[in-house]
């Protein structure tokens, strides 16, 4: 066995190459997850039994007029992806930490951002097939309409925004003891300006205001998006190193 | 190939590593002894590239640390205690994937290459999770070579292993070595180290305190050398 892989040696021209790899290890990085995702179903499967639980719950709670649901519905929508959200994030990194894969990772000679670009496009992916199923159930339970394209675009900015920072500050607490109740202690302060620009946009939309009503949340959401992708990519390399 | 001045670490009032000095010429197998809490798995965390010195100076392979860390990445291998592979993925795509975060050129045949030197290849399709921990472990170092690193380090590579598991582990290690990397590794098996290993350092209360060569070693044996080091 030993012998005949000496022989081989020469083979094959080997080198790593590690400038112009950027987008190449981004990619790598997203085919992991999605592929460990597809054979385990871990994260996926415990995030949409929470979504639907918490809808059900507030189904059952919520005794409401047509009126009434269509201004609840943001609300619910948002509480319901934002604690999802919660465990997915935690779980994606806590894999990463568990076998010590982070360290697998951060030896690579890659731009450590590529990592949290990877890490962040995967638990997105996650979060929105998770979205795309539980929106047609809270539909019928509810009776209220929420395939308008408005709508549709303010749950793919929020949850950009929601994970873009949940990403940066789920690789900083699972290198602590407490790593599952520190995420959602760090998290839920900063991002409850997303969360509160994507109920205002949501609301706006579900009960048919003004377009400019609803640009100013829609802006703030834009805005933060960047600024929160913008700050992730300058501090991950930190975040991550002892 | 690596060059250490001075090293210090510190973790806000602790300091872990108090000065180390450490030279490896290219080719060498260093192991590298001491007690638990001297400091080696810091020191080669350090060397790693995975924790920035508070002080001093790191070089490896003609590249100053931490600023050219990605050029270091690019010619060093990391074997730990820890397997670095993910369960849910087979053998074949662990190694794909760092492969890919590697920029490895021709990756499938480098796969197949890299699987028969570690005895996994009727495994290859196999998920890493179904794996003993010795052949997690060999897998391990096939990632670790993959991309035909200069450099080796192994933090602990035996710990958790059992004895046929071990003698495997052996074989693999004489064969990373003996296609012309220089290798450290730390370690508390003094009879692995001493068939092992070129050279032998001392790490202990965070500095290297003593350090010999194999040839130095014939009067005496490595846990004659150990204890007077430690005594020291």
């Amino acid at each position: 066995m030993v012998n005949k892989a000496t022989e081989m040696k020469s083979i094959t021209a080997r080198h790593s190459q590690p400038s112009g790899n950027f987008t190449k290890a981004v990619a790598a990085v997203v085919w992991k997850d999605v592929r460990a995702e597809f054979r385990s179903r871990e994260l996926f499967s415990a995030m949409l039994v929470f979504s639907l639980l918490i809808i059900l719950i507030f189904n059952f709670a919520l005794e409401l007029d047509i009126k009434t649901r269509q201004s609840v519905t943001s609300g619910v929508l948002w509480a319901t992806f934002a604690f999802a959200g919660t465990l997915g994030l935690n779980r994606s990194m806590a894999i990463e930490k568990d076998r010590g894969c982070l360290d697998g990772l951060l030896l690579a000679p890659v731009d450590r951002s590529a990592i949290y670009f990877g890490k962040m496009i995967s638990n997105l992916t996650f979060m929105l097939i998770v979205e795309i199923i539980v929106l047609p159930i809270y539909s019928v339970l509810y009776n209220v309409n929420l395939f308008q394209p408005g709508l549709l675009l303010v749950i793919l900015l929020g949850s950009i925004g929601y994970v873009a920072v949940g990403t940066l500050l789920a690789a900083m607490s699972v290198q602590t003891r407490t790593r599952d109740i520190l995420l959602p202690i760090l998290l839920f302060p900063v991002v409850i300006p997303v969360l509160l620009a994507a109920v205002k946009a949501s609301e706006g939309f579900l009960i048919g205001a003004d377009f400019a009503e609803i640009l100013l949340p829609l802006n703030l959401l834009i805005a933060y998006d960047i600024i929160f992708i913008a700050l992730a990519f300058m501090v991950f390399d930190n975040v991550v190193e002892e | 190939m690596i060059t250490v001045k001075k090293l210090v670490k510190r973790f806000g009032l602790k300091t872990v590593l108090r000065g180390v000095d450490f030279e490896v010429q290219p080719g060498e197998f260093v192991a590298l002894l001491g007690p638990n809490g001297a400091g080696k798995t810091t020191f080669l965390r350090i060397l790693a590239t995975l924790s920035r010195p508070s002080l001093g100076e790191v070089n490896i392979a003609g590249y100053k640390l931490p600023h050219q860390a990605a050029q270091v990445r690019a010619r060093l291998g990391v074997v730990s205690h820890l397997p670095l592979l993910y369960g849910d993925l087979t053998a074949e795509e662990n190694l794909r994937f760092y492969g890919r975060m590697y920029n490895i050129p021709n990756i499938e045949a480098r796969i197949t290459e890299v699987l028969e030197m570690v005895g996994l290849e009727a495994r290859r399709r196999d998920l890493v999770r179904t794996f003993s921990r010795g052949m997690q472990q060999r897998l391990a170092i096939g990632r670790a070579v993959l991309h035909d690193p200069d450099v080796v380090l192994f933090d602990e590579p035996y710990t958790g292993l059992d004895q046929d598991a071990s003698s495997m582990l052996d074989e693999v290690l004489k064969t990373v070595a003996a296609e012309g990397r220089t290798v450290v590794m730390t370690s508390h098996d003094l009879a692995r180290a001493e068939d092992l290993a070129t050279r032998f350092d001392i790490l202990s209360r965070g500095v290297v305190s003593a350090s010999a060569s194999r040839r130095e070693l014939r009067k005496t044996n490595l846990l004659t050398f150990y204890k007077q080091a430690l005594a020291g």
